[in-house]
C-alpha cells in the first residue's frame, strides 16, 4: 500500500509532528510504578539543577505530604500561589493554570499529571491543563504513576485489587518528549513505606497492605519498565521515520474490535489498546448498530457511546454503520479498511442463552477466511461499586391498558353475540383476535394483561360453570396457555417491526438531513447566507439553539445564531475562546469548561492545516439543560461541523479569488496610471519649462512676436495641465465614492452653454452646432458635474477631430429621458472599443502618437452620469463618419412653477 | 490710482499679481494671513482686496466676514474649481465676486476692473446699460435689441434688471431670487431657469450660446457687458 511509498522520503506526518514537538513546550514526566517511590523529589532535584543552570523554573502544584527531604527540595523554588474553589460547601487548593500562563516561566513544575480537577476548574482532568501550559511553549515536568494509565486500568484492578479512578490517557504519555523512569525495588520500596516515608491517604489505608506486597509491586514495577522501554521502541521508530531511514517497515495493518451492548465494551477497547500499542498499528472500533439498538436500555446504549468515547481518548479510531447482518457488515467493513485482525468478545456468558441465539462471534468464525479473529474472554465487568444507575422505570402506559382492557371488552361482547350461535372454542378465537390485536398495537406487556384479562373473562363468562373462575376442563387451561404464547409471540414480532421501521425511519431521516443542509449550503452565496444556513441547520437539527463564532481581527465574535444571538456570557465565551485557541471541543458535554451553557466545535477542513487556528467555532445548546449528546447526535453535529467549515471555507476562497481578482485589476490600473502620469504630466511641463527658460534666457533677443507665441505656448499648456490635474481630482472623488450630486433644477440648454463657454479655446475653428429640441424639460442634475460631462465631452472631441470639422451637440426627449448627443466627425471609434472608451486610462489610439488626453475624461464622464441615474454609451456618427457619444439623463417630476403663472405673458410697463 | 490689498501665503502668486497690478496701475499691499489681512486692511484702507480661501491661519470666509464688518470694499476671491460650495458661501458672505484658481491674468483685471467701476464713492446709479447690442434703459424700463424694443414680461425686466445693474459681477442664485420674487423665494432655482431661458431667447443672438446672461455652474448668472479676452 502507499505507506511503503514513504521509505525513501521522511513522512510528512513524522516531520510534522517532530516539528509541532518543537513548537510546544516539553513535557517531561517522571514514571514510577508506585507512590513512594520518589518521583516528585528526583523532579525537584531535576529542577534545582535547571535552576543552577540560570532555567527560569517555577512550581505550579507540588504535594509534598509533609517529607522533610522533598520540602528542602522546594527551597529557592518560586511557588506560585493555588487557586482556591468552593466545591458543595468545601474550598479546595488547586494549581492556578491561569497564573502559570500569565506568568510564563520557562519550565512549570505540575505533580501528580493524572490527577482530576474539582468541578468549576477550566479542565476536568490536570493533564488537560498541562497541554494549555504547553501550547502556550512553556515546558512542563510532571510525575506519574503507571497504574493511572488508562490501558491499564483493568489490569492494574485485577492486580491490586484497587479499581483507579484517576486515569490519563495513553496518549499523553506516549507524547511526552521525555520520562525519566524512576525506579525502587519492592523490597525497598515496603521499607520506605514502613518507617513512614511513603505518603498513605487515610481513606486508603485499608488497602495498602494488599497493595504494597512484594507481588503487586512487582508486577507494577514491570508495567512501568515496559511503558519505559515500549515508548524507547516508538521513539526509535519516530526517528527512523523523520529521518528517512529505510528499515524493515511492518507492512501497516490495523486491529479492528467489534463491541456490542454488553458490558465487557469497555474491556474489549482497553485489549484492543493494548494489542495496537505493542505491535505500533492503528485500531479502529466497530459498532454494528441493528434494529434491536433503538430497544436497547438507556443504559446499554451509554455504555456503548463511553466505549466509543474511551476509544477516542485512548487515540483509537471508532465507527458506527447500521446493517442487520453483523458478522457480514463486520468482514466487509474490515476488508474496506485493510484490516489484518478482528478482536471481538466472547459471546454471552450464559450457555443457555448462546444455545437459544446464533452469536454474533460464532458466525463471524464461521464466515472469516481472511482475518486472524482474537475472542477476548468474556468475563463480565460489572460497573465498579456503583450505584445502580437504571433509569426508573416509564410510568405505566395507562392508555396501553385501557385500550387492552376496552378490547378485551369488545371481545366480549362478540363472544356474547357468538355465544347465541356457536359452540365454545370458537369464542375463544374472538379473544386471540384482541390479543393479537393488543401485542401489534401496545407491546408485549399490555398483551399478556390483555390475554389474562381474556382468560379470566373468558372463564368467568363462557366456561362451565359460568359466572365463576373455578376451571373444569382441561381445554380451558390449554386456551390460556395458547392466549400467552400468541400475546408473546405477536408482540415480539410486532416490536421488531415497530423499531425496524423507526430505525429506517431515523436513518431515512439523517441522510435526509445531511442532504439537505448540503443543498442548503451550497445554496448559499454569500457568507452571511452559509452562517445563517448552518446555524438554523444545526439548531433544528438538534432542536436546540446553535451559534456559529468567527475570528474579527484576531478576536472571537458571534457573528451569527440561531435564535438569533449576538452575545455570549463571559463562561460560555472563554470555552469558545479556548476551543478556538485548542483547536478541541469544550464546554458543556466536553472535557474542557464543562461549567458552561454551550458546546463548542473548531470548525476545521483538511486544508486548515493542523495547528493552524480552526476558522471558526460552532456552538450547540441542547433543549431543557439535556446536557449530553448522544453518539448519534454527536457525529452528525460532527459531520454538520466539518460540512460547515467546509462551506464557509468555500465562500472565503471565493472572497479571495475576488480579491485576487481586483488587486490584479488595481495593479493594471496603477500602472497604467503611471504611464499616463508620465506621459501627460511630463509633456506640458517639457513645453512650459522650455519656453519660460527660452524666455528668460533670450527675452532680450526675441522679438515681440516671438515671446508672444513663447508665452502663449506656456499658458496653454498650463491650461492643459490644469485640465489633466482636474480629471485626476474628479476621477478620484469618484473612485473614493465622495462623489455626490448636489441636485438643482438646471436648463440644459445653460449646462451646454457653459461648458461651450468654458472650451472656446479648445474649439478652435471647429464650427459647433447646437440643437435642443424645443420644449425640454428641466432637469434635475448636479449643474458643475454635468457641465464637467459635456466639457469633457467636447475636450474629447477637440482631441480625436480635426479642426474646421463641425461639432454637433443634440439633444432630443425620449419618453422618460433626455437623450444628448455629441457627435464629431473625426476618424470614429472601432465597433469593439465603445464600450472600453469609457475604462480608465482606455485610449484608442496607442503610443506616444496617441493625442494629448488623459483616458480619464470619459471614465469620469460615466461615473457622473451613473451617478445621476442616467447613461452615456458611443455609437458610429449619424451619417456613418466620426463618434456620437449619447449621454440619456432622467426626467423627473415636473417641478412646482405655480407661482409663475400668474406672470405669463404680462408685458413690461410703459 | 485705487490700492489693491493682495492676500494669499503663496509668495510665487502674490509676486505675480504684484507685477501685473503694478503694470496695470494699481497700488499694491500684500498679507500672507488671514490676520495681516485684517490688520492691513484696517491701516491701509485698500480700494479693493484679492482674497486667496485657503490661508494658513484663518478660514478665508472668516475675514471676508470680519472685513464686511467695518467696509464695504469689494473683495474678489481666489478659489480652486472643486470648491464651488465655497465660492457661493463667499458670495453669500458679501464676497463681490470670485476667481477659479488657476486663472488668467485677463480673467483677473476683468473682474478687477468691474469691481472697481462699483466702488461706493463713485457709484452713481447707471440709467443705461448698453452690452453688445441690447440696451437697457433701466430709468424708464424699456429693453432694446438692435434698435427695436424687446416685449418682456414684469419679472423678465426685474430679473434682467437686477442683472445689469450689477453689470459683470456673479450673483448667486439666491441673490437674484431674494431681489426678483422675494425672500420666500430663495431656493425656487426653477423660477430663475424658465426665466433666464425666455430672457435668453429674447435677447441672445443664439440662445444655446449665451453671451449676455452666461451661466456659472453651481453659483449662479452673470450680465455681460464687457469680453474679458
Amino acid at each position: 500500500m502507499a505507506e511503503n511509498d514513504t521509505n525513501d522520503r521522511p513522512s510528512p506526518e513524522a516531520l510534522l509532528e517532530e516539528a509541532n514537538r518543537e513548537r510546544r513546550g516539553r513535557l517531561t514526566i517522571f514514571l514510577g510504578a508506585a507512590p513512594g517511590v520518589g518521583k516528585t523529589y528526583a523532579m525537584l532535584e531535576d529542577a534545582q539543577a535547571r535552576r543552577r543552570e540560570g532555567v527560569e523554573v517555577v512550581v505550579g502544584i507540588v504535594e509534598t505530604h509533609g517529607r522533610k527531604d522533598t520540602e528542602t527540595q522546594l527551597e529557592g523554588l518560586e511557588i506560585l500561589p493555588r487557586r482556591r474553589i468552593v466545591h458543595r460547601g468545601r474550598a479546595f487548593h488547586e494549581m492556578d493554570l491561569d497564573a502559570i500562563l500569565a506568568r510564563r516561566p520557562r519550565l512549570v513544575l505540575v505533580d501528580e499529571l493524572a490527577h482530576t480537577n474539582i468541578p468549576g476548574s477550566r479542565h476536568v482532568k490536570r493533564w488537560q491543563d498541562v497541554e494549555e501550559i504547553r501550547d502556550a511553549g512553556i515546558d512542563v515536568c510532571s510525575t506519574l504513576n503507571v497504574q493511572h494509565l488508562e490501558s491499564l486500568n483493568d489490569v492494574v484492578e485485577r492486580i491490586t485489587g484497587v479499581r483507579v479512578r484517576e486515569t490519563l490517557p495513553d496518549g499523553v504519555l506516549q507524547k511526552a518528549d521525555e520520562i525519566a523512569l524512576i525506579d525502587l525495588p519492592p523490597q525497598e520500596l515496603i521499607k520506605r513505606l514502613r518507617e513512614g516515608k511513603v505518603y498513605v491517604p487515610d481513606q486508603a489505608r485499608r488497602a495498602v497492605d494488599h497493595f504494597f506486597s512484594t507481588g503487586t509491586l512487582t508486577a507494577l514495577r514491570e508495567m512501568a519498565l515496559r511503558q519505559a522501554a515500549e515508548r524507547v521502541d516508538a521513539q526509535m521508530l519516530r526517528y527512523m521515520r523523520a529521518h528517512a531511514i529505510s528499515g524493515p517497515w511492518p507492512t501497516r495493518e490495523r486491529i479492528l474490535v467489534c463491541i456490542g451492548d454488553g458490558p465487557q465494551a469497555m474491556r474489549l477497547v482497553r485489549t484492543t489498546k493494548r494489542a495496537a500499542e505493542r505491535r505500533d498499528v492503528p485500531w479502529v472500533v466497530l459498532y454494528v448498530e441493528t434494529h434491536r439498538h433503538q430497544s436497547l436500555a438507556e443504559e446499554d446504549k451509554d455504555s456503548i457511546a463511553q466505549a466509543l468515547r474511551l476509544a477516542e481518548q485512548l487515540g483509537g479510531e471508532t465507527a458506527v454503520v447500521q446493517a442487520e447482518r453483523v458478522a457480514e457488515e463486520i468482514l466487509a467493513f474490515a476488508r474496506a479498511r485493510n484490516v489484518s485482525q478482528i478482536i471481538v468478545g466472547r459471546a454471552h456468558p450464559k450457555r443457555w442463552f448462546r444455545a437459544l441465539h446464533s452469536s454474533v462471534t460464532a458466525d463471524l468464525l464461521a464466515r472469516n477466511e481472511d482475518f486472524d479473529t482474537l475472542v477476548v474472554a468474556g468475563e463480565d465487568e460489572r460497573p465498579p461499586r456503583g450505584l445502580d444507575t437504571r433509569p426508573i422505570p416509564a410510568a405505566v402506559d395507562g392508555l396501553a391498558y385501557a385500550m387492552a382492557t376496552l378490547t378485551v371488552a369488545a371481545a366480549t361482547a362478540l363472544g356474547l353475540v357468538m355465544d347465541i350461535w356457536l359452540p365454545l372454542p370458537n369464542i375463544s378465537v374472538a379473544y386471540l383476535v384482541g390479543v393479537l390485536l393488543v401485542a401489534i398495537r401496545h407491546g408485549l406487556a399490555p398483551s399478556i394483561y390483555a390475554s389474562v384479562l381474556s382468560f379470566l373473562t373468558f372463564n368467568f363468562l363462557f366456561t362451565e360453570p359460568k359466572y365463576t373462575f373455578a376451571i373444569s376442563d382441561v381445554q380451558n387451561i390449554l386456551t390460556v396457555f395458547f392466549f400467552l404464547v400468541a400475546a408473546v409471540i405477536t408482540s415480539n414480532l410486532a416490536a421488531r417491526v415497530r423499531s425496524q421501521v423507526e430505525a429506517t425511519r431515523l436513518g431515512a431521516r439523517r441522510t435526509a438531513n445531511l442532504y439537505d443542509f448540503n443543498r442548503r449550503i451550497s445554496a448559499a452565496v454569500g457568507l452571511d447566507d452559509v452562517l445563517w444556513a448552518v446555524v438554523h441547520h444545526v439548531a433544528s437539527t438538534m432542536n436546540g439553539r446553535s451559534l456559529v463564532l468567527l475570528p474579527r481581527d484576531g478576536r472571537l465574535e458571534v457573528v451569527a445564531g440561531y435564535p438569533p444571538e449576538d452575545t455570549l456570557d463571559e463562561k460560555s465565551m472563554a470555552a469558545a475562546r479556548w476551543s478556538w485557541g485548542n483547536g478541541k471541543p469544550a464546554g458543556r458535554g466536553s472535557t474542557t469548561l464543562p461549567a458552561a451553557d454551550w458546546l463548542f466545535l473548531p470548525l476545521r477542513t483538511g486544508r486548515n492545516a493542523a495547528g493552524a487556528l480552526p476558522m471558526g467555532i460552532l456552538g450547540v445548546q441542547l433543549q431543557d439543560g439535556q446536557a449530553l449528546l448522544s453518539p448519534e447526535q454527536g457525529r452528525l453535529l460532527d459531520t454538520l461541523a466539518d460540512q460547515a467549515a467546509v462551506a464557509i471555507e468555500r465562500t472565503a476562497l471565493v472572497a479571495d479569488i475576488e480579491a485576487a481578482r481586483v488587486a490584479a485589476e488595481t495593479e493594471r490600473l496603477r500602472a497604467a496610471l503611471l504611464s499616463s502620469l508620465s506621459h501627460d504630466l511630463r509633456t506640458p511641463l517639457v513645453s512650459i519649462l522650455g519656453a519660460a527658460s527660452s524666455l528668460h534666457s533670450y527675452g532680450d533677443t526675441l522679438k515681440p512676436a516671438e515671446r508672444q507665441d513663447l508665452a502663449q505656448t506656456i499658458q496653454e499648456e498650463a491650461e492643459r495641465l490644469n485640465r489633466f490635474v482636474q480629471n485626476l481630482l474628479d476621477m478620484t472623488r469618484i473612485g473614493s465614492g465622495t462623489l455626490r450630486p448636489r441636485s438643482d433644477w438646471v436648463d440644459l440648454a445653460d449646462i451646454v452653454g457653459a461648458a461651450l463657454g468654458r472650451a472656446r479655446r479648445m474649439l478652435g475653428d471647429r464650427p459647433v452646432s447646437v440643437d435642443l429640441e424645443a420644449g425640454l424639460p428641466l432637469l434635475r442634475l448636479d449643474p458643475v458635474l454635468i457641465e464637467q460631462v459635456f466639457f469633457n465631452l467636447i475636450d474629447n472631441v477637440c482631441k480625436h477631430s480635426p479642426e474646421g470639422r463641425p461639432v454637433t451637440i443634440r439633444a432630443r426627449r425620449r419618453d422618460d429621458t433626455v437623450l444628448v448627443e455629441v457627435c464629431d466627425q473625426g476618424p470614429g471609434i472601432p465597433e469593439a472599443d465603445r464600450e472600453r472608451i469609457f475604462d480608465m486610462f482606455y485610449r484608442v489610439e496607442a503610443g506616444d502618437a496617441q493625442a494629448a488626453g488623459t483616458g480619464l475624461g470619459l471614465a469620469i464622464c460615466r461615473g457622473i452620469v451613473a451617478a445621476h441615474g442616467g447613461t452615456i454609451t458611443a455609437g458610429a456618427g449619424h451619417d456613418g463618419t466620426g463618434t456620437c457619444i449619447t449621454v440619456t439623463l432622467p426626467v423627473p417630476a415636473e417641478p412646482e412653477i405655480g407661482g409663475l403663472d400668474q406672470d405669463r405673458g404680462l408685458q413690461a410697463e410703459g | 490710482m485705487a490700492k489693491i490689498l493682495v492676500v494669499d501665503d503663496e509668495p510665487q502668486i502674490r509676486k505675480f499679481l504684484r507685477i501685473s497690478l503694478s503694470a496695470n496701475g494699481y497700488d499694491v499691499v500684500e498679507a500672507e494671513n488671514g490676520r495681516g489681512a485684517i490688520e492691513t486692511h484696517r491701516r491701509e484702507r485698500p480700494d479693493l482686496i484679492i482674497l486667496d480661501l485657503g490661508l494658513p491661519d484663518l478660514d478665508g470666509q472668516e475675514v471676508i466676514s470680519a472685513v464686511r464688518e467695518t467696509s464695504p470694499v469689494p473683495i474678489i476671491v481666489l478659489s480652486v474649481r472643486a470648491q464651488e460650495y465655497d465660492k457661493v458661501e463667499a458670495l453669500d458672505r458679501g464676497a463681490t465676486d470670485y476667481v477659479a484658481k488657476p486663472f488668467g491674468i485677463g480673467e483677473l483685471m476683468a473682474r478687477v476692473r468691474a469691481a472697481l467701476r462699483q466702488r461706493p464713492a463713485d457709484r452713481e446709479p447707471p440709467t443705461i446699460v448698453t452690452a453688445g447690442s441690447v440696451t437697457i434703459d433701466l430709468a424708464r424700463r424699456v429693453v432694446g435689441k438692435d434698435g427695436a424694443e424687446v416685449r418682456l414680461s414684469r419679472k423678465e425686466y426685474e430679473l434682467l434688471a437686477v442683472l445689469a445693474r450689477h453689470a459683470d459681477h456673479v450673483l448667486t442664485h439666491a441673490e437674484l431670487l431674494r431681489a426678483v420674487w422675494g425672500p420666500a423665494h430663495v431656493h425656487d432655482t426653477v423660477y430663475l431657469r424658465i426665466y433666464v431661458k425666455q430672457l435668453r431667447h429674447k435677447l441672445e443672438s443664439d440662445p444655446n450660446r449665451p453671451k449676455l446672461i452666461v451661466t456659472e455652474p453651481g453659483v449662479g448668472y452673470r450680465f455681460k457687458q464687457t469680453s474679458e479676452e
